[in-house]
């Protein structure tokens, strides 16, 4: 599959908007679907479906099958050892509130202490904040640099003999800074002290080594990943998935259930309460497929290429400020404009069809470090082309002439 | 749609040199808005003589030209007015911005009219209602004395 050629795989660039061609800079936000993905969850619909892992008719056996067959697929993906250590949740927000509540339950006491650091999306702070009044734990952030990184310095000062757990973002979704996961995941186990990955922006972008990076849990969404919306991975070392609590109880997560008391099932079922979200599994198996036909680094490399060109673009546009300056970027572009709030720039640029994101992208605590209450942001995806970049750029002096009237 | 619709001239003096920018010392009154999705915050602050008439209102706060606008448009019209005629300028805009329907008011001139309309293209871009009404809400708020900040996700 060649990556300049990519977007006719995605049916969503037929259309227009406001009677100009799609030009789509939100994939931090969700990417757009493939036609194979489309394609797989309408073929299940109508020719194979049936609830999974329960009945032994014909039609269960065979969804039954291809759902396992993502769990390996995911698993071959980002390299773990096995494949019950893929857990499909309802989104990475599901993924991070498994881990927090669980091992939170377990293994947290008043005085305990949970590091994130600055750059956190919501979803990566609020599920540990409600430790703090159910188990009075603490929560620290460790700070960023002028540049919008996190280094792994700034993760050592800010660890005490307290700290239980890290959990930290792979790329902010707002600086792009990428942080030296597997640096900070040594550091962490040499402490002691298991570690979290927020995947939910690296997923998509970078490759990923679940044995290499060596961290404990990774949280995936599948729907920035090419996939469909309503599922998410937790990746999570073997040894954590025996050693925790369920998280949800239902059907499907037992072994035995008795008036007296009940017993759970085994992974993967153990996390797995309730009907998946099936056709969204079965249909992601395509979403790999799709990333591993174009290949992982051919992805990096042109995001990589499309990032410094979009950065270059904006720099050389004077009233235009890049939010942070990371050495480590990915494909992330915020910015704010002279005299212009965020809200007006992302209407002013979807009357040209550029469809970007605006507002605190759900990181306040960032937000009010960076003494902003608003940035604007174009976030590439395997789709985007310099193209793009040029047209977002046009649109940006199309506010300037809007507002300098 | 129409860009220009929603980004008139009057919306855009507004927002960028708004009207009534500040703080005073002796206001008997005063509310926050907060519009957490778009990072807008409006702070009212009000001071009503014993007839309850506004005998002044400023306003603290940051936000994108539409609630820029509408705030100092809005507090530009209350001053001088009395609690009644308030609520029904308040009722009026809200109306005419949620409801499609015509200023009924006959407590404003044409200019002021002029002024509400201009916030009306907003109408064409849902995403950005709460944008304009956000300083409305607040001042209701304010006047009735209200604990609490108004925030735009808990309205009704």
């Amino acid at each position: 599959m060649n990556i300049n050629n990519i977007k006719k795989q995605f049916p969503i660039f037929n259309n227009k908007v406001h009677n100009n061609d799609l030009v789509y800079l939100d994939s931090a936000n969700s990417s757009q679907k493939p036609q194979m993905v489309v394609d797989r969850i309408y073929d299940f619909y109508t020719k194979e479906f049936s609830n999974v892992g329960r009945s032994v008719h014909y039609l269960a056996v065979a969804a039954t099958n291809l759902y396992e067959n993502t769990r390996i697929m995911m698993q071959k993906y980002i390299n773990a050892k096995d494949p019950n250590e893929i857990v499909f949740t309802k989104g990475a927000t599901e993924a991070i509130n498994l881990v927090a509540n669980t091992f939170g339950q377990k293994f947290l006491r008043e005085g305990d202490e949970i590091l994130l650091t600055e750059l956190e999306h919501h979803s990566n702070y609020v599920p540990w904040h409600y430790l703090r009044k159910l188990k009075g734990v603490k929560i620290n952030f460790a700070e960023i640099n002028n540049d919008g990184e996190i280094t792994i310095e700034s993760i050592e000062k800010s660890i005490t003999p307290k700290t239980k757990m890290i959990a930290i973002t792979h790329l902010s979704n707002v600086t792009g800074a990428i942080l030296p996961i597997k640096e900070i995941t040594s550091l962490a186990h040499s402490k002691n002290i298991p570690i979290l990955i927020d995947g939910c922006q690296g997923a998509p972008h970078l490759k990923l080594d679940m044995q290499d990076i060596d961290c404990d849990f990774y949280a995936i969404s599948c729907h920035k990943m090419y996939g469909p919306t309503g599922l998410g991975v937790l990746y999570a070392k073997k040894k954590w998935l025996d050693t925790l609590p369920p998280y949800q109880g239902g059907g499907g997560m037992i072994r035995e259930v008795k008036k007296e008391g009940i017993s759970f099932g085994d992974l993967p079922n153990k996390y797995e309460a309730g009907t998946m979200a099936t056709a969204q599994v079965i249909a992601f198996g395509e979403s790999i497929k799709f990333l591993n036909q174009i290949g992982i680094e051919n992805i990096e490399k042109h995001e990589s290429e499309l990032t410094k060109y979009g950065e270059e673009v904006l720099r050389k546009n004077n009233s235009v400020k890049l939010v942070g300056n990371p050495k480590n970027k990915g494909s992330v572009l915020s910015f704010t404009l002279d005299g212009i709030h965020a809200h007006d720039i992302a209407t002013i640029l979807d009357e040209d069809g550029v469809a970007i994101r605006a507002g605190h992208h759900c990181c306040q605590i960032l937000h009010d470090k960076l003494g902003l209450s608003a940035t604007a942001r174009a976030s590439l995806g395997v789709y985007n082309t310099k193209d793009d970049l040029d047209k977002l750029n046009e649109s940006i002096n199309k506010c300037k002439k809007i507002f300098d009237r | 749609m129409d860009l220009k619709e929603l980004y008139q001239e009057i919306i855009l003096e507004h927002g960028k040199n708004p009207k009534n920018l500040g703080k005073f010392e002796n206001f008997n009154k005063d509310a926050k808005g907060n519009n957490p999705l778009c990072g807008d915050k409006v702070h009212i602050y009000l001071k009503t003589d014993e007839n309850k008439k506004i005998s002044d209102i400023k306003f603290e706060g940051e936000g994108c030209a539409i609630t820029m606008a509408s705030t100092s448009i809005m507090t530009e019209l209350m001053k001088e007015k009395s609690e009644t005629e308030v609520k029904e300028l308040i009722d009026d805009f809200l109306n005419m911005i949620k409801e499609n329907s015509e200023l009924k008011s006959k407590n404003i001139n044409e200019d002021d009219k002029i002024k509400l309309m201009s916030l009306s293209g907003v109408k064409k871009y849902p995403m950005r209602v709460k944008c304009a009404t956000l300083p409305w809400h607040t001042l209701i708020s304010a006047m009735s004395n209200k604990p609490g900040e108004v925030n735009t996700e808990k309205e009704e």
